[in-house]
């Protein structure tokens, strides 16, 4: 490749970082501007300022920034639990058993992946308000089981079925018992598959908004993007930007983190899911 | 790859299914078991979508208002015929059909054209590039649509005086005060967001496209641009029309990005924001339902018009027979 060519590569590749990343940056910077800052007009703040982060921490808004925060936690980490392990053992039964049905299962849970989300809640803001699981952790947990499970069952499946079956065979030919050779020959082929299926699920959830914003009513179960979302209409008078963007930087740290830890799994896991599944 | 790879004789039966004894009785068994273990998943597939879906028709068929729920009483497909013959239903579909059809087409461009680079950027620069790509995928849509609003807002934003120098963009032009301008700024915070997922679909498309065939089509002259067309994308088609079909029902139920940034103001409401609009702020369950069936209806039309129209073969891309 001649030195030309290799600059041209850098370059675009120069424009595909700054392309992803520029709202990033931008509310990151926003996030840091102090009130009277606010409004320069500028992209950077002239003075980095706390103040907001001080608000929805221990500020006016923490009221309604950190239970927001503890509820999201739980509800999506809560949700990605579940829907892992009723994934596994569906994915393994379809990666490794013959029974009819599978491709019913596969193709519901790809049903389930297109449904829209506001076809759901209508009904059931209306059945959770009688039997009592309107804003509650439950009635937030259920629903995102039906964002996360499809997805999981099909990058899993995915997973499951480049796994080379016969080596637990190998294993017991060579005198290990059949739990012996699934723990110490499956478990740990399988357990990348099932740790970015988690992480995936985790994203799916977290980033959920249309019930959360529809399900809840106060700061008992209302997650973090809901919460944003109303905070924004909480006050006519004075505009919340700088919390609103303290707080945005905040759920939108979790998960950066993890995309940079695991970036090339969750490359793995997504494409496999949805090209291969 | 074949789906059942091991069923020899040792280990027809990997965990202790229910025994019925008898050997003959080991596909049966296989049947149970596999049943067992994928049942609880489909089980609740069903109850989180079918059931409220199947309750959503039969509220539709009600005229029902939460506020006043003793005058609740059956009008047949009445709710329909309200929302068939208003407007508000028609601009709301109008808005839906029209972000769409427009961060779909750029998503499609834009993505492939990352994906391009990705694929042939040079070794040391690419764990940067995916890392990157990642991150839109991964800041929740909310996140994004708040960045998107105040870069344009009047009050916080930057874009006005970046771009005062291009005709019409003032220190007061108000984004989010006409419809088309609204829907500008909505259009570009979705395709920021989503555009990643697409060209990751795209990339591992490409990577799929033998190698062979590009190198005889170069031995043959083709150029850049007759390979591309004749070889590359005719052998990932597959992998474009599953990236098209997903991004197609995702942007058509959009609603996060409207709800942050207009609230529906200026007629930009799209279905999905319809839906909630009449469910759950107004309490209107019946009119609400009816629209929600509707939405869902829009989206399986969708989907089969892409399945039958563009011959998407889903299992074909996973692989099975």
């Amino acid at each position: 490749m001649s030195t030309r060519e290799k600059v041209l590569w850098y370059v675009a590749g120069l424009a595909i970082v700054i392309y992803a990343l520029f709202p990033v940056g931008w509310i990151v910077s926003l996030s840091l501007k102090s009130s009277s800052d606010i409004a320069n007009g500028q992209f950077l703040p002239t003075d980095v300022s706390w103040e907001n982060y001080s608000q929805i921490l221990v500020g006016d808004a923490a009221g309604l920034f950190l239970p927001a925060l503890r509820n999201s936690f739980g509800i999506v980490l809560i949700a990605t639990f579940i829907s892992c392990i009723l994934a596994m053992f569906c994915a393994y039964a379809i990666a490794r058993l013959d029974f009819r049905g599978k491709k019913l299962i596969l193709s519901s849970a790809l049903a389930v992946a297109i449904f829209p989300v506001i076809s759901i809640v209508t009904p059931l803001f209306n059945l959770w308000r009688q039997i009592g699981l309107y804003d509650t952790w439950p009635g937030l947990i259920i629903p995102y089981l039906s964002l996360t499970l499809p997805i999981s069952i099909w990058t899993l499946s995915a997973f499951f079925r480049e796994i080379p079956w016969e080596m637990e065979q190998a294993a017991q030919v060579d005198g290990a018992t059949t739990w012996q050779a699934f723990r110490k020959v499956i478990v740990p082929l399988a357990a990348p598959g099932v740790f970015t299926t988690a992480i995936i699920a985790f994203f799916i959830a977290w980033n959920d908004f249309a019930y959360g914003i529809s399900l809840t009513s106060t700061g008992a179960a209302r997650p973090v993007p809901a919460a944003l979302g109303l905070f924004s209409g909480a006050s006519q008078f004075e505009s919340p930007n700088g919390p609103i963007a303290a707080a945005a930087v905040i759920v939108t740290i979790p998960v950066v983190v993890l995309v940079l830890l695991f970036q090339r799994r969750i490359v793995a896991g997504l494409t496999n899911g949805a090209v291969k599944g | 790859m074949s789906t059942t790879t091991v069923r020899t004789e040792e280990t027809a039966a990997p965990a202790p299914g229910p025994k019925k004894g008898r050997m003959s009785d080991r596909s049966k068994a296989e049947q149970k078991l596999g049943w067992m273990l994928a049942g609880p998943a489909f089980v609740v597939m069903l109850l989180v979508t079918a059931y409220p879906i199947l309750q959503a028709v039969y509220y539709s068929l009600f005229d029902y208002r939460l506020t006043d729920p003793a005058k609740r009483s059956f009008v047949g497909l009445n709710n329909y015929l309200v929302i068939l013959t208003d407007e508000i239903w028609w601009t709301s579909f109008g808005v839906t059909a029209f972000i769409t059809i427009v961060t779909v087409a750029v998503e499609l461009v834009l993505g492939f054209a990352l994906a391009l680079v990705m694929v042939k950027a040079l070794k040391a620069i690419r764990p940067i590039l995916r890392a990157a790509i990642l991150i839109p995928y991964a800041v929740i849509t909310v996140v994004s649509a708040f960045a998107w609003q105040y870069a344009f807002s009047l009050d916080s934003g930057f874009v006005n005086s970046w771009f005062d120098w291009i005709p019409g963009v003032t220190a007061e032009t108000d984004w989010f005060g006409g419809t088309f301008s609204s829907l500008f700024v909505i259009c570009l915070a979705e395709i920021w967001k989503t555009t990643p997922f697409i060209s990751l679909l795209l990339l591992a498309g490409l990577a799929q496209v033998p190698e062979v065939l590009q190198e005889a089509a170069k031995v043959d002259g083709a150029s850049w641009w007759q390979r591309m067309s004749k070889v590359t994308i005719p052998n990932m088609k597959a992998a474009i029309m599953v990236a098209l079909l997903f991004r197609t029902l995702d942007a058509f139920r959009v609603f996060d990005s409207v709800f942050v940034m207009t609230a529906g103001a200026n007629s930009t409401e799209t279905l999905s924001f319809l839906a909630y609009r009449q469910t759950i702020s107004r309490v209107e369950i019946g009119l609400g339902s009816a629209v929600s069936v509707m939405l869902f209806i829009s989206v399986v039309l969708i989907c089969v018009l892409f399945i039958k129209g563009f011959k998407v073969d889903l299992s074909a891309q996973r692989g099975e027979k």
